[in-house]
């Protein structure tokens, strides 16, 4: 319990203590801002000793009210997934304030109490059980965010900043009508409903024809954050115009803030809508990773390159989810881990390199390796686990999402994983490219011939996630086993729902008109709560304890408290 | 328990009325601005206090004229704490425009003495007095600086629409009047429901006719020609509370006529305000992008916020009209935070409102750019600001009434927003000091309205259900 509470609110209290600091008393904000993300490390690492893997249920459960009304309330806890997002994201937080030190010269006070007030946002999403809580932490991290980027950033660091807020906000306010409909749809007699437990139980529940728009208005926003293709052109700007540690708090988990929200909200509370539409968003995921692939071969700007390499890798990671198998949403997890390790990593050495030479051309480098050794040595550990290269992180994450695409019952062919297989050899196209160019061939240009090699400032950056990097690409089960339970429930809930659909023949995938113009009949007036329901409770049984994981999930509120 | 409904529940009124009668005499006996102003907040301090008391005294005093207790209470606070923030704002700024003189302090104490009569008007006749009182008041007000043009212009363009509008209310009454033979909202209520109607297309007009004139007092579209210019011209703080509090006297004469009218005329007025409520959202925010100077970025947008507002009365539901009030709350104190915060900047009439001149102020004035920031993020609905809330309550309003398209129109148009409230973050934010900028003087007294004002933005933000919980019991 107190472990969750000190994780979300010591950045905010951090946040807090260098409002009330001198300005000019910059080691001592820098130090401040250090000291509060590593202790809320530390403290986060207390939450794994708590915590029953094989619990599928939320753990560390709290819940205040907080609009008695409208039965909106502070509700938190967390399973395997957001457990292991939220040690990311605590993990990266300190590693990116080390990075600031080098990377931000002016305004010291209010980057840090943005990039602490970031922190809080970020947790707060991944640890909210409350539509309208969940909403108001997704919308605290535009503020800092735009700052970030916006004052510490590139040339067009505004046009950047702008971009970046328009487009994630229009996403999320369609999300909040959604919200606000299932939330008078769940609320019954009460009138509203903001408890993600209760709505978990009854969303599945909404007609379909409903479900699909409220899916598309929640899908909207998640893809907007990933970016999924068409959605990424604020990424590309977002990320070359952001400072370094903007860079890497954005690839590192800002992004994750969207795969997350596709399992958490879309594949838990419309799994009907989601088979509909998985066809379409693997599509679209693959696009992503073809297209990100090959925007990035042809990039000569290092950092943007790595920017595309993103939207690639975020390709993955929506296959898997897509997938919904319980290896491809395992692989998509443990991708988004990987992910936010060795993109964030990238950013940091492209940032070294921008430190010491500022610019982030391809053809300025060359030949660095001769320099700078121990750059050489990390990078490469960098892009080898970017690119999936077996033993190192990256290999995991992709095959298990592959794996999961290629079994998929519902999307039931092998052409998805065809072409996404394409992803990973153009990826390692890129990455080598870049390495190459940067790292080897003959150490030609004058400037580069003095680089001094990594501080230790920055060894400190860059040797824990190494360690990280190798540790899930030898051994993976550390950190697979937290989410396999959970996964494995969305899995077979999502699986149950399939077989409910294919039997009664009502929708199958391939041959439904997509989204009918009578669909649309819900935004005319009419009374929500005297919708039919779907019968949703005679689930068909299906091997491994479906059934009683059923009982597991509709275990009470008062039982929540007790843990 | 009739006496003293008389006595204490209308109390904030007799308050406010003597308090802005003999606000005229201090004015004529003392030589000195200074007193009129202390004299005027202790007033309205007082009257807030009055209004606070007399919220369990719901009932109807003189003959059945005015309404008192919890609804109309809620707004006499509202209004006298709106009256409150501006007067302490306007005594620096009027000192430093040097047109410091003793009438305007009882020119403000009468029109929120108008407002109050329209949250009580329980009678046709007395909301109309109630707006003559308020709208009379703010003509002059908004040419207040009679050597100034565009203040000139500002008060003869109100006055001539406003007559007009006046015109309109008028026979909008009159009509009623001839369809329901009654003024008394009660009496037309009665008549409504039971359908003893000798001419039920007057009581359609009639209505109409009201919507249009109340319409043009909260800035509506297409009734809002007025309000850019006026709000550009007329000095910064009574901007502030005219596009505030006189918004928010609007929409509480608007809320008991859609308990009178509704019932009878549900779907044609509900589509008609609906349109008028998306067309209102689209066009201020619209139209708020292009502009430079902040007092008409501001209006444009006040009439997009008008626009929310009245989706909780298209809502018709006692929770539409919950977040009706509690969105003009939580209005009055952030629009009235930036306006008064644009009047601290302005060292001369007119001068320092183009956003060009807010470009760097968080260099060179950190905290009034930070507090314009959380002003900027509560407009636009960013939580866990009382501006999200405010939306929040009405599209859910909205939803629970089959009014999904509206909501989805709010939410557009609030990205919409977005780009000029941030526009003006990024001003102040991310771009270096310009040449033309100077440093802003001391805030004086406008720093408590800012203070409260802010504080208010975050306390009804972080603890929206304070508020709601007194919002909810008015209906």
């Amino acid at each position: 319990m107190a472990a969750l509470i000190l994780t979300l609110f010591l950045p905010l209290l951090g946040a807090g203590t260098i409002l009330f600091m001198n300005k000019t008393l910059r080691k001592g904000i820098q130090y401040t801002a250090l000291g509060f993300a590593l202790a809320t490390f530390v403290v986060s690492l207390f939450l794994l000793f708590g915590f029953d893997p094989a619990n599928a249920d939320f753990q560390y459960y709290i819940h205040t009210t907080w609009i008695a009304s409208l039965d909106v309330g502070f509700r938190i806890g967390i399973d395997g997934m957001s457990l292991l997002l939220v040690l990311l994201t605590t993990f990266i937080t300190p590693i990116t304030i080390l990075s600031s030190f080098q990377a931000i010269k002016d305004r010291d006070k209010l980057y840090y109490m943005m990039l602490l007030l970031l922190e809080f946002g970020m947790i707060g999403v991944f640890v909210a059980l409350d539509t309208i809580l969940f909403y108001v932490f997704w919308e605290i991290i535009l503020i800092p965010m735009y700052f970030i980027i916006g004052i510490w950033g590139g040339p067009r660091r505004i046009y950047a900043a702008i971009k970046f807020f328009l487009y994630t906000f229009i996403g999320s306010l369609l999300m909040l009508v959604a919200i606000i409909w299932i939330g008078i749809w769940g609320g019954g007699d009460a009138g509203f409903t903001a408890n993600y437990l209760t709505l978990r139980e009854i969303a599945p529940t909404i007609p379909l024809a409903i479900q699909q728009w409220l899916f598309l208005a929640f899908a909207l926003s998640f893809a907007i954050k990933v970016p999924l293709f068409p959605f990424h052109t604020w990424l590309p700007d977002a990320h070359v115009e952001a400072p370094t540690p903007g860079s890497v708090i954005l690839a590192g988990i800002l992004l994750k803030l969207g795969t997350y929200g596709l399992i958490r909200y879309n594949l838990e509370l419309f799994p009907q809508a989601s088979i509909f539409f998985a066809p379409l968003l693997s599509t679209l995921a693959v696009i992503g990773i073809i297209y990100g692939a090959l925007v990035a071969l042809v990039q000569s700007d290092v950092k943007k390159l790595v920017a595309y390499s993103s939207v690639s890798h975020l390709g993955f990671i929506v296959l898997g989810i897509f997938s919904m198998t319980t290896e491809g949403l395992q692989g998509a997890v443990i991708q988004m881990i990987n992910h936010g390790l060795s993109t964030g990593m990238l950013f940091l050495c492209v940032g070294i390199l921008y430190e010491r030479r500022h610019t982030r051309e391809l053809a300025e480098y060359g030949g660095i390796v001769t320099v700078m050794p121990k750059f050489a040595v990390l990078l490469g550990f960098a892009v080898f686990a970017s690119a999936g290269l077996p033993g190192l992180n990256g290999f995991v994450g992709e095959f298990l999402t592959m794996l999961g695409a290629y079994q998929s019952p519902i999307l039931g062919t092998w052409t998805y994983v065809a072409f996404a297989a394409l992803g990973v050899i153009l990826a390692a196209a890129y990455l080598l490219r870049m390495y190459n160019g940067v790292i080897f061939g003959p150490n030609l240009n004058p400037k580069n011939h003095a680089l001094p090699d990594l501080t230790k400032l920055e060894l400190w950056q860059l040797v824990p996630v190494t360690v990280f990097l190798v540790w899930i690409g030898i051994y993976p089960s550390t950190f697979l086993q937290l989410s396999e339970t959970n996964m494995r429930l969305v899995s077979s809930k999502i699986e149950a729902a399939h077989q409910q659909m294919s039997q009664e023949h009502r929708v199958s995938p391939t041959n439904q008109l997509l989204l009918s113009p009578a669909s649309l009949s819900f935004l005319l007036p009419q009374e929500i709560k005297n919708m039919p329901k779907q019968n949703q409770r005679a689930l068909p049984e299906n091997g491994n304890g479906a059934a009683q994981q059923q009982a597991q999930q509709q275990m009470s509120d008062e039982e929540w408290m007790q843990e | 328990m009739n006496r003293d409904i008389a006595l204490w529940g209308a109390l904030p009124i007799y308050c406010i009325s003597a308090w802005a009668v003999i606000s005229l005499l201090v004015d004529a006996f003392s030589k000195n601005s200074r007193v009129s102003f202390h004299f005027a907040w202790i007033g309205l301090l007082l009257t807030a206090i009055a209004a606070v008391g007399s919220f369990p005294y719901e009932g109807a005093a003189f003959s059945g004229m005015i309404a008192t207790g919890h609804y109309a209470a809620f707004f006499d606070v509202l209004f006298a704490i709106g009256g409150l923030l501006t007067v302490l704002a306007a005594h620096p700024y009027l000192e430093r425009l040097q047109f410091e003189l003793d009438e305007f302090y009882s020119l403000t104490l009468f029109a929120i003495a108008g407002m109050m009569l329209i949250a009580h008007a329980n009678n046709l006749l007395v909301l109309f007095i109630g707006i003559e009182v308020m709208s009379i008041s703010f003509y002059i007000l908004a040419g207040y600086f009679r050597n100034k043009t565009l203040s000139v212009e500002a008060g003869i363009k109100y006055f001539l629409l406003g007559a007009f509008m006046s015109g309109f209310l008028m026979y909008g009454i009159a009509l009623v009047y001839g369809a329901t033979a009654s003024l008394h909202y009660g009496a037309i209520l009665h008549a409504t429901t039971t359908g003893s109607l000798s001419f039920p297309t007057l009581l359609i007009i009639g209505a109409t006719f009201l919507v249009i004139a109340l319409s043009f007092k909260a800035a509506l579209f297409p009734f809002h020609f007025w309000a850019p210019d006026v709000y550009q011209g007329a000095p910064t703080v009574v901007t502030g509370l005219m596009s505030t509090a006189g918004k928010a006297a609007a929409f509480a004469a608007f809320l008991p006529l859609a308990f009178v009218f509704l019932p009878q005329l549900q779907i044609k007025l509900q589509l008609l305000l609906a349109i008028i409520a998306a067309l209102s959202m689209l066009y201020g925010n619209i139209v708020a992008i292009t502009q430079q100077n902040i007092k008409r970025m501001l209006a444009y947008s006040s009439i997009a916020h008008a626009g929310y507002i009245l989706i909780g009365i298209v809502a018709a539901s006692p929770d539409g009209f919950a977040a009706v009030t509690f969105y003009a709350a939580v209005y009055l104190f952030m629009q009235l935070g930036a306006f008064v915060l644009a009047s601290v900047l302005e060292q001369q009439y007119g001068r320092h409102l183009e956003i060009q001149d807010y470009k760097g102020l968080y260099q060179r004035h950190p905290l009034l750019a930070g507090l314009m920031a959380v002003f900027m993020f509560s407009l636009t609905g960013v939580p866990p600001l009382a501006g999200f809330f405010g939306k929040y309550y009405l599209f859910v309003a909205a939803i629970e009434s089959g009014f999904v398209w509206l909501a989805i129109l709010g939410v557009v148009a609030s990205v919409i927003s977005a780009y000029f409230y941030l526009g003006l973050v990024v001003a102040m934010f991310f771009h270096p000091a310009s040449e033309r900028s100077e440093s802003p003087l001391p805030a004086g007294t406008a720093g408590i309205t800012l203070a409260i004002s802010t504080l208010m933005t975050f306390l009804f933000g972080f603890f929206p259900s304070l508020l709601l919980r007194v919002t909810q019991q008015l209906f």
